[in-house]
């Protein structure tokens, strides 16, 4: 049933989309590393890892949408549940530097050393085991949107009462991880990594795997969102999205739906931020900003919410602008873009750039109707 | 006829200064002898000598006695008279030190030097803490006696007790007495007198005399004593705990009128119109960049008008705000009306651009904004310290919820709000022309959050940054007090301020704000419409 259940989610365009995501995921490393860097098919190292990251931004975007333009919840707290997988992977990373830190502790990582601490927290055993932490990466986003949704989903918070507790909830968690008693580097974070299954951090051939873990990662939510979405779930989770009390008047628990679907877009967040961390080298609190949430949709609203392929087209095109305009001398203007493109997207591009090409090429009405995603009965709608 | 008055206006200063002239002459008269006591051979006779100086109360003495500790008094051999002597070109001049008048000339081998030892120099500043104490002036004397207070030097009691029955100001008076008592603890006076001191002590209570019995009750052996200082401790711990809940309540008011501030607006946009606006923190900023730029101009071109500086700033803040809310709300927000999620990401768009052209106008850097002359310093209230600027700023934020209650309630253009709140399609039936309302309450609710920056720039940093810190904070006052109701933002910001200053104590700073926005993730979920949900049909709309 599982099986039917993921292969009828394969249709053509989906299985385009995947082949083309592990192509460039297969292409790319292989091009790093088997050209000369004279060559001009070569793909110089930092161009891999800023493209890695790029995809696992893909996926927090891809996560986005799941709930976002499927399921009408506007999470603003998504990057918690990144920054926390980040952290699972950057707690494993720390363990796997050992006696090679600057103090040289063999038991305690380097600010732990540093603040005085004479045993490793309780929290961080069994993150010397690769196994231990990837469970942690998906368990503790998942745990946290499990609860976390549950009382929100319970006692009807919908709309934009939702968005903003979602805001405080990574708040609160920005605040907490800034703490140094935390037990999580509080300020600076963790870094410096050496390791990661026993192959350095920095070769390129470790960076090229990681890319292509990325690529396969991406892949498979994209595979997993799209075999929810094809499913009588998934269009039940429209029906919530469109009409919510109508869905629940015919006899749908509509919390339970949402809820499965938050938790399970939760954990693909904390994979793509398990993936991030060994890439940029570095997770501190400052991932858990409201700002980086707010950014991840306006990724999702670039490309297109609705479309499983929107958000990753956005999440590119976005951050490929961003590196663009930063790097150069137009570094101090990348906000005026940036804010530009929030007002100008939701104004004139409601559709986002695939879902506006989506609707153009299909003639017939777009496979899943984009509609505006007020729940009905939000009070807010007090300007109609 | 103006002559006239001129020339009385003279006659009068003339014999003014005549008599003025003529006060210290005759306290010379009297000090003269005195005076010439110092110059007596002896240390001890010098001791003695400083001491019938400073008998006399007269604030005279002290010039003298500091120039006798510096070295500079000197006794003539032939008559032993006492003279300040400076050096000059052939020996030295010397004046009477007690009237300053000039006493001629002598060379180095007419007149001896005045040595001092410790001893004497101890003598001295005794003296002239005396002296101070029985000094003319209020604020001296009571400079003085908090001295003495921190001090508690037993060698002191009797001078103590001589000032104490001068003493004409109750409040110096009693700081003499706990003084004395202070001092009395030091002493080896037996027991009753310490014990009837502690008492004194301990019905002043406070930080500082904690202090002072804690150290009496650690260092005196069992007895009486100990068992009076440590019942006083108790007492005083007591009363400091109250005094402390009071302290938190008093902060957590200051807290809470800021977060008012702050929230005030957004309680109109967010909970009258019902249009999430995420560049509210903006309009803050803008506010206190507002106030910045007045001030700034005030300072290079009127500096004396720059106790109103602040005044000045208000409608200007409020017209700049106001105007760029009315700009969102046309060229933006008016398009998105019934698409909330999507009027949340456009103006978080407005937000990033307004912080980023401040940023390249200003600079990123915190820019100063000063304190005018009535807002700078503190008052006491029993033990509590209260700044006069969040003293202003909480009167401040209530002024402002009056007035916009009033707005809201007694004008055409609240009323109309109202309506168009309640039912746009039938306001917009009766004749109201709902999209201008619009504009003009957005504007509204932009204009008191540019107020608020007004005032918050008196307290926070400056910086492109200042909005941000509030908007998530707002938004919490807002929600949690109940949408659409103004009461309701009024209790919610005063409970959250108050709940977040009595966690700090036992959590911590920033613990406790986790701790208060928890509390209000799960208040949410019990109480999804607020504390002050609307009823009735007004949910509906």
């Amino acid at each position: 049933m599982l099986t039917s259940f993921i292969l009828r989610a394969l249709d053509r365009r989906t299985s385009i989309v995947l082949l083309v995501i592990l192509g460039i995921g297969i292409l790319l490393p292989v091009l790093n590393l088997a050209t000369d860097p004279s060559s001009p098919f070569h793909v110089p190292t930092y161009v891999l890892t800023l493209l890695g990251k790029y995809l696992t931004y893909a996926l927090l975007a891809l996560s986005v949408d799941l709930v976002w333009g499927f399921c009408g919840i506007l999470s603003l707290g998504h990057g918690a549940f990144f920054a926390l997988g980040g952290y699972g992977m950057g707690m494993y990373l720390m363990r796997q530097i050992g006696d090679r830190g600057t103090y040289g502790n063999p038991i305690l990582p380097d600010f732990m050393v540093f603040l005085n601490w004479k045993e490793l927290p309780w929290f961080w055993t069994g993150f010397d085991h690769f196994w231990f932490a990837a469970i942690i990466v998906l368990l503790v986003p998942g745990l946290l949107a499990f609860v976390f949704g549950w009382f929100a989903f319970r006692s009807r918070v919908t709309g934009v009462y939702l968005s903003i507790i979602t805001q405080a909830m990574t708040y609160a968690l920005l605040l907490a991880f800034f703490r140094n008693d935390m037990g999580f580097g509080g300020n600076n974070g963790l870094t410096d990594f050496k390791d990661i299954l026993g192959f350095d951090i920095q070769a390129d051939a470790t960076r090229g795997a990681l890319f292509f873990a990325s690529a396969l990662a991406l892949a498979a939510g994209f595979w997993i969102c799209r075999a929810v979405i094809a499913s009588k779930f998934g269009k039940v989770l429209v029906a919530v999205r469109d009409a919510e009390s109508r869905t629940r008047f015919i006899g749908y628990r509509v919390e339970g739906y949402k809820l499965v679907v938050w938790t399970l877009s939760a954990m693909m967040a904390g994979v793509a931020g398990a993936l991030y961390v060994p890439q940029v080298g570095i997770i501190n609190p400052g991932e858990f900003a409201p700002a980086n949430s707010i950014e991840a949709v306006i990724w999702v609203a670039v490309g297109g919410r609705g479309t499983l392929i929107g958000p990753i087209v956005g999440a590119l095109l976005v951050n490929f602008g961003k590196t663009w305009f930063t790097s150069g001398m137009m570094a101090e203007y990348w906000l005026f873009v940036l804010g530009s493109l929030f007002v100008l997207v939701t104004l004139f591009l409601p559709k986002g750039v695939v879902g506006t090409l989506m609707a153009k090429k299909d003639r017939k009405p777009a496979e899943k109707p984009i509609e505006d995603v007020v729940a009905p009965g939000a009070a807010v709608q007090a300007a109609e | 006829m103006v002559d006239m008055i001129s020339r009385f206006k003279t006659l009068l200063a003339t014999l003014a200064l005549v008599v003025l002239a003529a006060i210290p002459a005759a306290h010379a008269d009297d000090l003269k002898p005195l005076v010439d006591g110092l110059g007596k051979s002896g240390y001890a006779a010098l001791r003695q000598a400083v001491g019938a100086l400073a008998a006399t109360g007269d604030p005279a003495v002290a010039p003298i006695l500091q120039s006798l500790s510096t070295g500079d008094l000197y006794v003539r051999k032939s008559d032993r008279a006492v003279f300040a002597a400076t050096k000059a070109e052939d020996g030295f001049k010397l004046t009477d030190p007690a009237t300053g008048t000039d006493a001629g000339t002598a060379t180095s081998g007419e007149i001896d030097k005045i040595k001092v030892n410790n001893a004497v120099r101890e003598a001295v500043t005794t003296a002239l803490g005396s002296l101070t104490l029985m000094s003319p002036d209020i604020a001296k004397r009571r400079l003085a006696a908090a001295d003495m207070f921190r001090n508690g030097d037993p060698a002191q009691i009797s001078l103590l007790d001589q000032a104490i029955a001068k003493e004409s100001d109750a409040g110096i008076a009693a700081t003499l007495q706990l003084a004395r008592a202070a001092a009395v603890l030091k002493s080896d006076q037996p027991d009753a007198d310490k014990i009837a001191a502690i008492h004194v002590l301990q019905t002043k209570g406070g930080r500082d005399v904690l202090g002072q019995l804690t150290a009496i009750e650690a260092s005196s052996a069992d007895g009486a004593v100990k068992t009076a200082a440590a019942d006083a401790l108790t007492s005083i711990r007591g009363t400091l705990k109250l005094w402390d809940g009071a302290q938190n309540i008093l902060y957590g008011v200051s807290l809470g009128s800021v977060l008012l501030l702050a929230a005030i607006g957004l309680a109109i946009t967010f909970g009258v119109m019902g249009v999430i606006n995420m560049a509210h923190g903006e309009m803050v900023m803008l506010g206190a960049y507002t106030t910045f730029v007045v001030q700034e101009l005030i300072r290079n071109n009127a500096p004396w008008l720059f106790d109103w500086s602040l005044a000045i700033a208000l409608p200007l803040a409020f017209l700049v705000a106001g105007l760029v809310g009315v700009l969102i709300e046309r060229m933006v927000i008016r398009y998105l009306y019934g698409r909330p999620l999507e009027t949340l990401l456009a103006t978080w768009g407005v937000s990033l651009i307004l912080q980023q052209a401040i940023r390249t106008w200003f600079g990123p850097n915190n820019r100063e904004v000063g304190n005018p002359s009535w807002m700078s310093g503190a008052f006491e209230l029993g033990n509590l310290t209260i700044t006069y600027n969040r003293m202003w700023i909480v009167v401040f934020s209530l002024v402002v919820f009056a007035a916009l209650m009033l707005v809201l309630k007694r004008t055409s253009f609240g009323l109309q709000t109202r309506a168009v709140t309640q039912n746009r399609p039938m306001a917009s039936s009766m004749g109201i022309r709902t999209p201008w309302v619009d504009a003009l309450t957005f504007g509204l609710g932009s204009g008191i959050a540019g107020i608020a920056g007004v005032a918050l720039s008196q307290i926070d940093n400056v910086s492109p940054n200042l909005g941000q810190g509030y908007i998530i904070d707002s938004f919490m006052v807002v929600v949690f007090g109940g949408v659409g109701n103004l009461w309701g933002t009024l209790v919610g910001a005063f409970t959250l301020g108050i709940a977040n200053k009595f966690l700090e104590p036992y959590a911590g700073a920033v613990l406790g704000k986790i701790l208060v926005l928890v509390f209000i993730i799960l208040f949410i979920q019990k109480r999804p419409r607020g504390l002050f949900a609307l009823k009735g049909r007004a949910v509906e709309a």
